[in-house]
This record gives C-alpha cells, structure tokens and sequence, in this order.
C-alpha cells in the first residue's frame, strides 16, 4: 500500500521535473512541475473524437493499457513492505501485464489504419521485444543473489556490501533507467518533442486518440515512469527503516527525472537503424550482473 | 530579327528585336548543344503567347563568359513538339510547366505530369507484396506550407518519393500584369518567398530599372548588398537550429534559434519589418543606413559571432549530432546536374553555381564571393555549407560596413519601362538562383513577367536524396534544402 501511494504522488510530478529541466537546459523559464498533471485533468474534461474507421479495439485499448500499468504498480514493493500484490514469480507477471498492456496499445494503432500508426506499432513492438531480455536478466540474477523469486524477497534480501553488489546495483540501476527511457519512448531511441509523424514511435500511435483517451495514455507514461524509479529506489532502500525509505525513495524519483531531462538536453537521439543495436548493448550489460552474481556465490570458478 | 544568339549581361535590357527566332529543331538542336558544355545552365525556358502563337525563349547561363544567352523559337499554339527534356532532364520541368500553362504537348517527355496542379495527379506506383506506400501532406502537423508527399517503402527503407505542388498557387505571374502600380508590383515580388522578400525584391528591382533604363546609385546598390547577406545570415542561422531540432539535438535548436533573432531584429530596425520587406525599392533606397545603425549592427555581429563559433564548433565534433547528419540523404553530383539543381544543393555535391560569383549583381562583383562549395552532398554537407556561408557572410557585411556610404540620395522612382524589350535579371538568395524575366509590348506595358525560385529545380533534389534512406530521416533531409513551397507554386 505504501509504495502505490508513494508512485502515484511521485507520477504527479515526475514528468513536470523533466520537462523543468530541459527547459533550464535550454534557457528558458519552463512551465510548473504539476503542467503535465494538468493537462491530464484538462484532457479528462473533455470528449473523445473516434474516427469512422475505427473499431472497438480502439476505444478499449487505452484503457487496457493503463489498467496493465496499474497492475504492475501494484506489485512493486518498497523495500521489505511489499506491494498490494506479492506472490512469488510476481516479477514474471509484472514483465507481461505490461507486455498486455502494450500489445492492447500496439493493436488498436493498427486499428485505425492509418499507414503512420503502422510505423510507430511495428517499431514500438521491435524495440519492447529487444529490451525484454535484459529485464529478466537482471531480475534473474538478483534472484539468484538472493534466493527469491518475488519483487519483496528480492529487494528484502539485497544487502549492498562490497563492491561487486554495489557495482550490480549500479548496473541494474542503469539498466532499469534506460528500459524506462526505452518503454516511455523517449531519447536517445525516441523523441517526445518532435511533431515529424515519420520519425515518431510511440506518438504516433496516439496520433488518433484525444480527450479521455490521450489523458489516460499520458497518464500511464507518467506512471510507468514513476514505476520504473520506485524499482530503481528499491536497490537501494533494502530494509531501512521507513522514515529513510520515503525521503530516498523521493530523492532517487528525482535523481532519475534529472538525469533524463539533462541526458535530453545535451544529446541528439539515435537514426533508427541504430536503436535496436543500442538496445541489444542494453541486454549485454545485464549479463554482466549474471556473472557478478555468479562471481560472488563461487559458482564460476 | 537577327540570326545570332543574343548575350545579355544580368540585369541588362534587349531589343525583342534583338533576340533571335529560330525553327523549333534549330532552337531545340542549339539548346541541346549549349548545354551540353560544363558551366552553363538553363536558367529560364518560358512562353510569350504573342499574335495568337507562342514564342519561346531560352536562357542560357553561361558561367565562364559572365553572361546570359538568349534565343527563341516560334510554334503555333497547342502544337506538338519534340520534347528536349528527353535528352537533357534539365529542361523537364520547364516543359512541363508550359504543357500546363499554354497546352504545348512535348512527345517523348520522360516524366509528362503536371507541375501545380491538384487534382487528379497521376502517382507513380509500385506492385509488391512487402511494398507500402505513405501519404504526407498536404495539411502537416508544423505549422508549415501545403505540399503532398507519397512514399513507396519497403519497411523502413524509402524506395521512391514524389512530390506533389500546386497548393499555394496564387497566380504571381498573372497578379504582375493586372496590377498597373509598381507599389504593388513590388509586394507581389517580395510575397513570391516570403523568408526571401529581399532577394526576390532585388531581382524585380533590377528588371524594373533595366527596363526604364535607369542605373542606380552605389549606395542603393550597397544597401540592397547589405540587405541579402543579412537575409542569408538570418535564414541559415534559422535552419541550423531547424536541423539541430529534427535530430533532437535542444542545445543547439535552443542556441541557433536564439541567435537569429539579433538578426531579423537588426532589420526591423532598419527598415520596420524582419524579414527585409520594403527595404528594396526600384530606383532609391527608403531606408537609409545611419552611423547609429552602423555601431548596432557590428557589435549585434560581435555578440552573434562568439556564441556561433562555439556552437558550430560543438555540432562539427558532437558524434551523437554528426552520427545522424552523415551520409544521410546524398545527392551525387552527377544527379546534380542531371537535374539542373542550383544553390545549396548544387554546391553541396561539388557543382559551383553562385550568381555572386558567376554573374555578379549590386556590389558583389567588388566583393569578390568565392563560392562555398562542398563534395560529399549528404545533409552534414548542407549544414556545413550554411556554417561556412555565415561566416562569409560575416566577412562581407563587415567590410561592406567599412565602406558606407554617407548619404543615400532622394527618392527616385524609374517608370515608363522600354516598348517590346526583354530584361532579365539573377540574384543568388540564400537558397540559390532566383531569376525575374520580363517583356514589355508595343506601348511599354508589362507583357510577361517570369519568376523562377531555386525551389523550382531543388524539390526534385530532396525527392532523389531520400532513395535509399529511411523514412524516419526523411524530415531531416527536407529540412537541409529547407524548400519553399510558394515559390514553386508562384
């Protein structure tokens, strides 16, 4: 319970931080941290336009995308607290609710037959089913450290002493940051500023959604981020008491917001021929916490 | 009428007389022959319907002798004629345009579609399973000009564009002659490009004047110098960011965009308007040059020089920006000059074609321009170009601001053009060549007024320069010939 309401107050001003930055970045005063909330709740009042084209898979499919989201918020723990739901395998579950929710995404772009959609939904679909692997590999292998098989035995059991686990973590951390650039679409893979529909991924394929619809999709990318954070703060939070996990658990939220809107500002995003190479390094580094892992129980030499 | 090629200098003024009228297979047989020389190309081919036929005229650039060749031929109206544009594709739209306009039918025309039309545009198409097509425009998500792009595509990979104009025609060439006032002649000109007002009011000046036989001061001449380079610096500075915003790249869109504005500021300072529109005038100068605009100028150059440097500087050496620029969207030189490019996509594939140089207009023939030109004719090549033309640019306005003239005479106004004469006039806007042509009649009325933007020769440029690309580069490739729409379409 703790950690839902914990992401869900950090998704209030997550992007809002991005955006702050990259308009620091850039000289420019920048809108408040809550602007990307708000447009949420302007979108809420207002109707949705369907084209005639469409059929039902469209209208269900940004709702299915949130609720997939949602239900992998529950599963993630804080710390030793675990989440609403904690059974063991649950990082499985939380890998493809996610993958349900997108598949749901991918499909009702195609709905609208649009050929711009198509584009997005093929190259979203590439790049979710490359970044796959290196999820399971870091979730396997602080498995294998720990012994658990669940987001709360895991996280509960990570005790960060000497530098191998401290440089696992580092690398797992990195990891977790970049799969969260990749799942939202934003730099260096994609570019959430653009309004060019050829070189778009992920914008393209709300390009037909409005009102209701687009706010519920905005509000899942918010929340995805916010999701992929609260993970990456629980690497470090472990088992200290609670009055330290919030303040940390905040403070890596917005390290993580920092580091994207500064990673935005200074770089150019990759051609597209290059992301999935990218990527793929993405699940090579992941390997290394295999080894690390297997290093430090003695089972490789 | 004389039997020999008539050579003009730009912005000179011709006898109709003068210009001689050949057979079609003569003229068609002297034009494929001139042609075929390197350094010259066609700058304008056009139709005069006079006495219920129509006459053509050539013009021939020819960039060694520094000057314009013009011939004609007469054919009777909707005649059919062989298609020159099937053995040289320079002329092919060019042709196309006159089927369009004047219904002349040009057999064994490679590519016989319409220029500006809208409805009903024959699209090329390509059958295959794996094949799909891709349908941009004309209405796109900036907020930008009107145009169509359809893709054929094999996944990612573009196999074929084409480019469909004609939204934004206005009937330029037609509003020239029925206005009667040159007030409003000159706005006409200086809307035919809105982001090249000043270039193309330079060219309309210089045909208006040759054509009433007035020569201008030097010291108009040194403001409407002044005026193009400012409005070269401005537009590429725009584009920088423009380029440095499609890759993502926010420092360097952040930085190029705000640089620009000292610059388009500067010109509302001087004349009123940013983009230069009312600073060239037939015959005077409104706007005088003050010693207070003098000292604003050199230090707003100061101020821009030092924050351009360092960033150019940035972007030349930033692998994630270069990784996105090289080898992305080539056009060989060969393409080049198959298709008769001008400008920047002319001197980015090793092809020199700068009016300042070849055919020197204003005060650019004391200048001295020594053209910028680059081989590789990848978008990194369009974007050092525009780095170097600044920083030419740079150079010319400082040392036209070390010359500047005291005073900038009365308000003169030339009228009364010439009866049954030919002017023509070139000018190198920051895009590249844009060529004015007039004709007056028998009482020294305007008869036929052409205008020709280098955008009229560069969009086949881009949609070559995609083959083989991905479509996600596709808006980075448009935006380095950064073309206009309203300038094809006039």
């Amino acid at each position: 319970m703790t950690s839902l309401v914990l992401i869900l107050i950090s998704a209030l001003f997550f992007n809002g931080i991005i955006v702050r930055v990259k308009s620091f970045c850039a000289g420019r005063k920048g809108p408040g941290i809550f602007q990307p909330m708000k447009d949420v709740i302007r979108l809420f009042r207002k109707g949705c336009v369907y084209s005639e084209v469409s059929g039902p898979v469209f209208r269900m499919a940004p709702a299915i995308y949130f609720a997939s989201v949602l239900l992998a918020v529950l599963t993630v723990p804080l710390g030793h607290k675990g989440g609403m739901l904690s059974f063991s395998g649950d990082f499985i579950f939380f890998a493809y609710v996610l993958a349900l929710g997108k598949f749901f995404c991918i499909i009702g772009a195609l709905d609208t037959g649009s050929s711009f959609e198509g584009m997005g939904a093929s190259r979203e679909a590439l790049y979710s089913m490359l970044a796959e692997p290196a999820f399971f590999l870091i979730l396997g292998s602080l498995g294998l450290m720990t012994g658990n098989t669940s987001f709360q035995g895991i996280f509960a059991n990570l005790h960060l002493a000497g530098p191998i686990s401290w440089s696992l973590a580092a690398i797992a951390a990195f990891v977790f940051l970049v799969l969260a650039m990749i799942e939202n679409s934003r730099m260096p893979v994609d570019d959430p500023k653009t309004h060019l529909e050829l070189t778009m991924i992920h914008e393209v394929m709300v390009l037909d959604n409005s009102g209701l619809d687009l706010g519920l999709i905005f509000l899942t990318g918010y929340l995805k981020f916010a999701m992929y954070a609260a993970l990456i703060a629980n690497l470090f939070i472990g088992s200290v008491p609670l009055g330290f996990a919030i303040p940390l658990f905040f403070l890596v939220q917005a390290a993580c917001a920092v580091i994207i809107g500064i990673n935005e500002s200074f770089t150019a995003r990759y051609r597209m021929n290059h992301n999935p190479q990218f990527i793929f390094t993405l699940a090579c580094i992941a390997l290394l916490t295999v080894f690390g892992v297997m290093l430090m129980s003695g089972q490789l030499i | 009428m004389k039997n020999t090629i008539l050579h003009i200098n730009n912005g000179g003024r011709a006898a109709l007389s003068d210009i001689p009228a050949y057979s079609y297979d003569e003229f068609r047989n002297e034009a494929l022959s001139l042609l075929e020389e390197a350094g010259r190309h066609c700058v304008n081919y056009f139709a005069y319907p006079c006495e219920g036929s129509l006459r053509l005229f050539m013009c021939i650039a020819d960039d060694a002798a520094h000057d314009v060749l013009v011939f004609s031929t007469i054919v009777a109206e909707g005649a059919r004629l062989a298609s020159a544009a099937a053995e040289n594709h320079v002329l092919e739209r060019f042709e196309r345009e006159m089927t369009e306009d004047h219904g002349l039918v040009f057999e064994g025309h490679p590519w016989a579609k319409p220029v500006r039309a809208k409805d009903g545009y024959p699209f090329f198409s390509m059958e295959g399973e794996e094949l799909h097509e891709v349908g941009v425009g004309p209405v796109h998500a900036g907020v930008i000009e009107p145009g169509h792009f359809r893709f054929i595509c094999n996944g990612e990979d573009v196999l074929h564009l084409e480019i469909q104009l004609g939204w934004q025609h206005r009937g330029s060439e037609a509003l020239m002659l029925g206005k009667k006032r040159l007030i409003e002649r000159v706005l006409i000109a200086e809307g035919v490009a809105g982001d090249t007002a000043v270039s193309h009011s330079i060219a309309f000046a210089t045909v208006w004047e040759s054509l009433c036989g007035f020569k201008p001061s030097e010291e108009v001449l040194w403001a409407r110098t002044l005026a193009a380079e400012l409005e070269r610096m401005a537009n590429h500075t725009g584009d920088l960011g423009a380029i440095c915003g499609d890759v993502a790249y926010q420092l360097g869109a952040a930085v190029f965009g705000r640089l620009r504005t000292p610059i388009v500021n500067f010109s509302q300072r001087w004349c009123g308007n940013r983009l230069g529109k009312g600073n060239i005038r037939p015959g005077h100068a409104p706007y005088a040059f003050t010693p207070a605009l003098r000292l604003q100028l050199l230090s707003d150059l100061s101020a821009y020089e030092k924050d351009f440097l360092e960033m150019c500087d940035k972007i030349q050496h930033f692998p994630s920006v270069l990784s996105r620029l090289e080898r992305t969207g080539v056009v060989s030189r060969a393409q080049a000059e198959a298709i008769g490019a001008v400008g920047m996509a002319a001197k980015c594939a090793g092809v020199c074609r700068d009016i300042r140089a070849s055919h020197p207009y204003a005060l650019y023939e004391n200048l001295e321009v020594t053209p910028v030109v680059k081989e590789t004719g990848d978008v990194l090549a369009r974007t050092e170009l525009r780095i170097d033309e600044i920083r030419q640019s740079l150079a010319l306005v400082r040392t036209l601001l070390e010359n500047m003239p005291s005073s900038f005479g009365g308000r003169l106004v030339p009228s009364s053009p010439a009866p049954d004469s030919f002017s023509i006039a070139l000018a190198e806007g920051w895009r590249g060549e844009i060529c004015h042509c007039a004709i007056t009649d028998g009482k020294g009325e305007l008869a036929l007024y052409k205008f020709k933007d280098p955008s009229f020769h560069n969009w086949m440029a881009l949609a070559l320069a995609v083959r083989g690309n991905e479509i996600s580069d596709f808006p980075i490739c448009n935006k380095s010939f950064n073309l206009s729409y309203c300038g094809h379409d006039l």
